[in-house]
C-alpha cells in the first residue's frame, strides 16, 4: 500500500492554468452555444448516435429526433440509468497466467541444479500450453467486447471505453496475459465518462500498463523511463510540453510501483522517496504527486480536450504539435472553451461532454459524414442500424483485425493512428465483404462455403410503406447513408429495373449489398 | 528486362482496358481521366522510382512455421555427437545428400531439388543463424524475426522497408502514404492475414489466400449487383474536387482496389509455364510467379509453409519432416524453374526461414523440442552461392541449445542494402554487420 503520509509536496505552487478573463470567456462561450431549439432533425439525431456510439436503426433515428436534444443526450450521457449487463469478475479465468506457486518453484530450482532436462522440457512445455490457453482466452475476450458493442443499451460506454484502451493503448502481444487486459478494460469502463484524473491515477496501477511500460521492476537508482515518458508524451501533455528532465525525475516518482498476481503493489523499499522536480514542483513526490503536477498543468487540459474533439468531432490533428495556431478561429475557440471546461470541472468529463453534443459547433454539416469509420464502428454500426443478425462472433473479430483493429493488440503505445490509415486497397475489399456477410450470410474469402442461415428481415429496413421504387431506394440510402447521392439513386433505381422494379426481400438485400460496398458508406 | 511477354502494366493501352474506361463512361469529365492518368503514373513509379534504385529485384520469403529441426535440415553428419544425441531420428552418413565445397555437412534426404538447385549455383545455405537470448515461444520468437528487434515490438521489418523507400521514415517514425497503395501493391502475402512483418506505417500490404477472393464477394450473387457496383467503385475522385476530403480519398482507394483486383485476378488466371508439385506451397509459389511474369512492380512476396513443429514423430530420413522438407525443396525447385523459363529468375531472390531451430537433443517422443539458431536459405541465380558461416558447435552448447553464429538481421541488411539497394541501417536501427549476400552468376540469367 502507498505510505499515505507521504503526501506530494508543492500541490499548491505554481502551474496552475492560466485562467480566462470574463470577455474571453464569453467569446469562447459563443464558440459551443448550443444548437438552437427545434432545430434538431433526424439528420442531427444520426449523426450524434453515430459519432456517441455505433449508429442507430431508422427507428431510434426517429425517436432521438422525436426527443429533442437535450433528452436524447441526456439519455446517452447519463447511461448509468440506462440497465446494462454487468461485467463480473469471474468472466473469465484469472488463474491462467497466475504466477508459479512456491512449490512449482522449488521443482524447477531442482531441476535445474540436477539438469534434468527432461523436467525442464516438461516445465516449459507446461508453460507453453498456459501461454497457449491464454490466447484462447484473449480471443474469448475480443468476441465478449464485440457482443457487448454489438448488444449494448449504452453506446457510449463502449465507445469510451474504446477510446480510452486507444489512449492508454497496451498491447495483449506484449504482456501475454488476457486477465490483467481484461482488469484494464475495466478500469476503462468505471471511468469512461467519470473523471479523466481518476483514470490517470488509476493507470499507474493498473497491472497490465505496469508491465506493458515495464514500470514493474522500475527501482530506486535504475529507474525505468519507459512509463514517465509516455504518460507525459502520449497520456495527458503531448510532445513539446515537458523535459527530458520531467521524464527522468518521474520516473524516480514511479518506483516501486509494480504488481503481483493480480493486485497493485507499492515496493516502499524500491521507492526512491527522495526530493524531485517535476514539471516546476519540488519535493518527495511519488508517482499521485506526479500524476497530480501533470494535472495541473494547462497542458493536460487541452491535450485531453483536443484528443475528445478528434474523437467525437474530427478533422483536427490529435495533437498540438506547434501549438493551434495552423487551426481555423472556430476550432481554436472550441477547444480552447473546452480546456477551460475541464480544468473547471477537474477533469469531469460529462460536463465538456455535454456541452459538446448540445453544440451547434458539433452539429455543423462540415463535420457531418465526414468520418471514416473505425472496423468496429463499421462492423458494430451495420448490425446495430440495419438490424443484421451478428452471424459469427469470429468470423467479425478476424475482420476486425484484417481491417487493422485487433481489440487488446493496438500496434503501438501509440494506438490506433485512425482516419485514413484506416483505408487501403487490401482493407477496403475486407470492409466490402464483411458487410457482405452481414447482409447475405456469405462468408468471407478463407471460411468454409456454406452461408450462415440466420434470417435477416432486409423489408423492415425500409418500413411497411415503402411501395415505389423511388420510396424504397430513398429509405435505403438515408438508414444506410444518411444522404442521398445521385449516383446511388442512379445505381440503385438502375439494379431495381433489371430486376423488374420488384421491391422485395431479395432486391431490398441487393440495394443494401450495394450501398454499404460504396466508398461513402465508410463515413460517419 | 527483356520479357516482350511482360507488357508494362501501366502503359496508355493497359491502363485504359483495365478499368478507367468505365469510370470514363460514367459522368466524369476529361479532367478526371487527365488526373488520374498523372496519378496512376505516379503510382506504378511507387516503389521503384527513388533514383538509383533497381527497378525490377523482387523478393520472395518463405516461412517455414512451427520452428523447422535444423540439424535435420542441414545434417552435420560428420560430427559423432549429432548422432549420439539422436539415436533414432537422427540422418544417416550414408544417406545424408553431399554438398559440394564442404565437409561432413549434407541436407535432409527428402531435399534432392533442393540439393539440385544447390548444384546449379541458385542457392546459398547461412548456417547457425539466430539471435542473442533466444525465446522460445513460437508467437515471441516469430514477432522477433518479423520486427528484427529481439523486444518484438514495433513495425514489421519489410514494412519499415516499404516505408522508408515511400515516405523516408525510419523505425518508430510515422506519417502516412502520400497516395493510396498503387494497382501493384509493394507487398503481397499470400494467406489470409498479411504477416507483421509486411506492416508498415504508412504502407500496408495486401493479403488473400487465393486471388479470386480479392474482391468483392456479392459479385456473383446476382448477375444484375455487378453494373451497379463498377459504376459505384470506379467513379475516382472528381479532378475539381476542392480540398482533399475523406470522400476524395475513399473514391480513389475504391478504384485503386479494383484496378490492383483486376491486375492480380489476371495474372494469377493465366496457366503456369511449368508444372508444379501438389502442395500447397508450390500453388502459393505458382501465382507468385504467374503476378512476376505478368510484370507486377510488387516489391516483396510473402507465402508460407509448415507446420514444423515436430515435438513427436518427426521421422528420419522418412517420416513427417522429411515430407514438408520435400515440399519446400520441390516447390522451391518448379518456382526457379518458372522463372527461368519466363527469364525472370536473376530478378527474384527468395529467403527462407523458420523462428527456430530444435533442440539438439531428440526428446522421448520420437521428435525435438523449441530450440533456438537454424539455417536460413537464400536460393535465386544471383545469391551467394555455398555453404556461408560454420556449422554451430554441437559441443560447445547453452543448456543442450545450439549458440547462434550469424545474427538474422545481418541476413536482413544483407538483402536490404545488396539486394533490395535500401538503407539497411535505417530501417533495422542498429548496426548489424551485413552479410553478403549476392554473388556472380554462373551462367546467363534473365533480368
Amino acid at each position: 500500500m502507498l505510505d499515505q503520509t507521504m503526501q506530494p509536496a508543492g500541490t499548491e505552487a505554481s502551474t496552475q492554468p492560466a485562467s480566462i478573463d470574463a470577455a474571453e470567456e464569453a467569446r469562447l462561450t459563443s464558440s459551443l452555444k448550443p444548437l438552437a431549439k427545434g432545430a434538431f432533425t433526424e439528420a442531427h439525431a444520426r449523426h450524434l448516435l453515430w459519432r456517441t456510439g455505433f449508429g442507430g436503426s431508422a427507428e431510434q433515428v426517429a425517436l432521438l429526433a422525436e426527443w429533442g436534444l437535450e433528452k436524447s443526450v441526456d439519455h446517452i450521457l447519463d447511461f448509468e440509468k440506462v440497465p446494462g449487463e454487468p461485467v463480473q469478475a469471474d468472466d473469465f479465468d484469472k488463474d491462467i497466467m497466475r504466477p508459479p506457486t512456491a512449490d512449482e518453484r522449488e521443482m524447477y530450482r531442482m531441476a535445474q541444479r540436477s539438469r534434468d532436462e527432461d523436467k525442464l522440457a516438461q516445465i516449459r512445455e507446461a508453460r507453453q500450453r498456459r501461454e497457449q490457453t491464454d490466447r484462447v482466452q484473449v480471443g474469448a475476450m475480443q468476441r465478449w467486447w464485440l457482443k457487448r458493442m454489438i448488444e449494448t443499451p449504452r453506446p457510449l460506454e463502449e465507445k469510451m471505453t474504446l477510446f480510452w484502451h486507444g489512449l492508454f493503448a497496451t498491447n495483449y502481444r506484449t504482456i501475454e496475459n488476457s486477465y490483467h487486459m481484461f482488469l484494464q478494460n475495466q478500469l476503462f469502463r468505471k471511468h469512461a465518462v467519470g473523471s479523466y484524473a481518476d483514470l490517470l491515477k488509476g493507470i499507474i496501477r493498473d497491472p497490465a500498463m505496469l508491465a506493458y511500460l515495464d514500470n514493474n521492476d522500475s527501482k530506486k537508482g535504475k529507474p525505468n523511463e519507459n512509463l514517465a515518458r509516455e504518460i507525459m508524451e502520449l497520456f495527458s501533455l503531448g510532445v513539446g510540453n515537458y523535459t527530458e528532465r520531467d521524464i527522468k525525475e518521474g520516473a524516480r516518482a514511479l518506483t516501486g510501483y509494480t504488481f503481483e498476481d493480480d493486485g497493485f503493489v507499492f515496493q516502499a523499499r524500491n521507492h526512491d522517496n527522495g526530493v524531485k522536480t517535476i514539471l516546476g514542483r519540488t519535493g518527495p513526490m511519488n508517482g499521485e504527486g506526479f500524476v497530480d503536477a501533470i494535472l495541473a498543468q494547462p497542458a493536460c487540459s487541452r491535450y485531453i480536450a483536443r484528443r475528445l474533439y478528434h474523437h467525437f468531432v474530427g478533422d483536427v490533428p490529435p495533437d498540438e504539435r506547434g501549438g493551434d495556431a495552423d487551426l481555423e478561429p472556430a476550432q481554436r475557440s472550441v477547444l480552447r472553451l473546452m480546456a477551460s471546461q475541464l480544468t473547471t470541472s477537474n477533469y469531469e468529463l460529462k460536463p465538456v461532454l455535454r456541452r459538446l453534443f448540445m453544440s451547434a459547433h458539433f452539429y455543423e454539416p462540415r463535420f457531418r459524414l465526414q468520418r471514416i469509420k473505425s472496423p468496429t464502428e463499421l462492423i458494430v454500426g451495420a448490425i446495430r442500424s440495419l438490424n443484421t443478425p451478428p452471424r459469427d462472433l469470429s468470423i467479425l473479430n478476424d475482420a476486425t483485425d484484417l481491417m487493422g483493429q485487433r481489440l487488446f493488440f493496438p500496434p503501438s503505445v501509440k494506438g490506433w493512428e485512425g482516419g485514413r490509415s484506416w483505408i487501403n486497397t487490401s482493407t477496403y475489399f475486407v470492409r466490402q465483404n464483411v458487410l457482405a456477410f452481414l447482409i447475405s450470410g456469405k462468408k468471407p474469402q478463407g471460411y468454409d462455403a456454406t452461408a450462415d442461415t440466420q434470417p435477416f428481415d432486409a423489408m423492415a429496413v425500409i418500413g411497411s410503406e415503402a411501395s415505389s421504387p423511388a420510396t424504397a431506394v430513398a429509405r435505403v440510402l438515408d438508414v444506410t447513408l444518411g444522404q442521398r447521392p445521385e449516383t446511388a439513386i442512379g445505381a440503385l433505381r438502375e439494379y431495381l429495373k433489371s430486376n423488374g422494379d420488384r421491391i422485395d426481400q431479395s432486391t431490398v438485400q441487393g440495394m443494401l449489398l450495394l450501398v454499404t460496398a460504396m466508398p461513402e458508406y465508410q463515413l460517419c | 528486362m527483356t520479357d516482350a511477354n511482360r507488357p508494362d502494366p501501366f502503359s496508355r493501352r493497359e491502363f485504359l482496358s483495365s478499368g478507367l474506361l468505365l469510370a470514363s463512361a460514367a459522368a466524369s469529365i476529361p479532367a478526371f481521366l487527365n488526373r488520374s492518368a498523372l496519378a496512376m503514373h505516379a503510382q506504378a513509379a511507387g516503389l521503384s522510382s527513388v533514383p538509383g534504385v533497381p527497378e525490377d529485384h523482387v523478393l520472395v520469403v518463405v516461412q517455414l512455421g512451427g520452428g523447422n529441426d535444423g540439424l535435420n535440415t542441414v545434417v552435420p553428419f560428420g560430427d559423432p555427437l549429432y548422432h549420439k544425441a539422436r539415436p533414432g531420428i537422427g540422418i544417416k552418413e550414408n544417406e545424408a545428400l553431399r554438398l559440394s565445397g564442404v565437409e561432413g555437412i549434407g541436407l535432409h534426404p527428402q531435399m534432392g531439388a533442393m540439393k539440385d538447385l544447390y548444384d546449379d549455383g541458385m542457392l546459398g545455405i547461412v548456417q547457425g543463424v539466430g539471435y542473442p537470448n533466444p525465446n522460445r515461444s513460437h508467437f515471441k520468437s516469430m514477432d522477433i524475426w518479423h520486427t528484427a528487434d529481439t523486444s518484438a515490438t514495433g513495425d514489421g521489418w519489410l514494412g519499415r522497408y516499404f516505408d522508408a523507400e515511400c515516405c523516408g521514415y525510419g523505425k518508430g517514425e510515422s506519417g502516412t502514404a502520400p497516395s493510396p497503395a498503387s494497382s501493384s501493391p509493394p507487398g503481397i502475402a499470400i494467406g489470409r492475414a498479411a504477416p507483421l512483418s509486411m506492416q508498415g506505417r504508412a504502407i500496408k500490404p495486401v493479403s488473400f489466400e487465393s486471388a479470386e477472393l480479392f474482391k468483392w464477394s456479392a459479385a456473383e450473387m446476382h448477375k444484375t449487383l455487378r453494373s451497379g457496383y463498377e459504376d459505384l467503385n470506379r467513379r475516382g475522385a472528381d479532378a475539381n474536387a476542392k480540398g482533399d476530403r475523406n470522400s476524395d480519398f475513399l473514391l480513389r482507394t475504391a478504384l485503386d482496389a479494383q484496378i490492383s483486383s483486376d491486375a492480380i485476378r489476371k495474372a494469377v488466371a493465366q496457366r503456369p509455364l511449368v508444372s508444379y508439385p501438389a502442395s500447397e506451397l508450390a500453388r502459393q509459389l505458382s501465382m507468385v510467379a504467374l503476378m512476376i511474369r505478368a510484370g507486377l512492380r510488387t516489391r516483396v512476396f510473402y507465402v508460407t509453409h509448415g507446420s514444423f513443429d515436430t515435438h513427436s514423430g518427426q521421422g528420419g530420413a522418412q517420416g513427417r519432416h522429411g515430407q514438408l522438407l520435400n515440399q519446400f525443396a520441390a516447390a522451391m525447385k518448379a518456382f526457379y524453374a518458372d522463372l527461368r523459363q519466363q527469364r525472370n529468375d536473376g530478378r527474384v531472390m527468395t529467403l527462407a526461414f523458420s523462428e527456430f531451430g530444435r533442440r539438439v537433443g531428440q526428446n522421448a517422443s520420437g521428435g525435438t523440442d523449441h530450440g533456438t539458431a537454424a539455417p536460413v536459405f537464400l536460393a535465386g541465380p544471383m545469391v551467394r552461392r555455398g555453404v556461408i558461416g560454420d556449422h554451430p558447435s554441437l559441443k560447445d552448447l547453452d543448456d543442450g541449445d545450439l549458440k547462434y553464429r550469424i545474427d538474422f538481421r545481418s541476413v536482413y541488411a544483407g538483402i536490404l542494402g545488396g539486394w533490395l539497394k535500401a538503407d539497411a541501417g535505417k530501417i533495422l536501427e542498429g548496426s548489424f554487420d551485413a552479410l553478403p549476400v549476392l554473388g556472380k552468376a554462373t551462367r546467363d540469367v534473365g533480368r
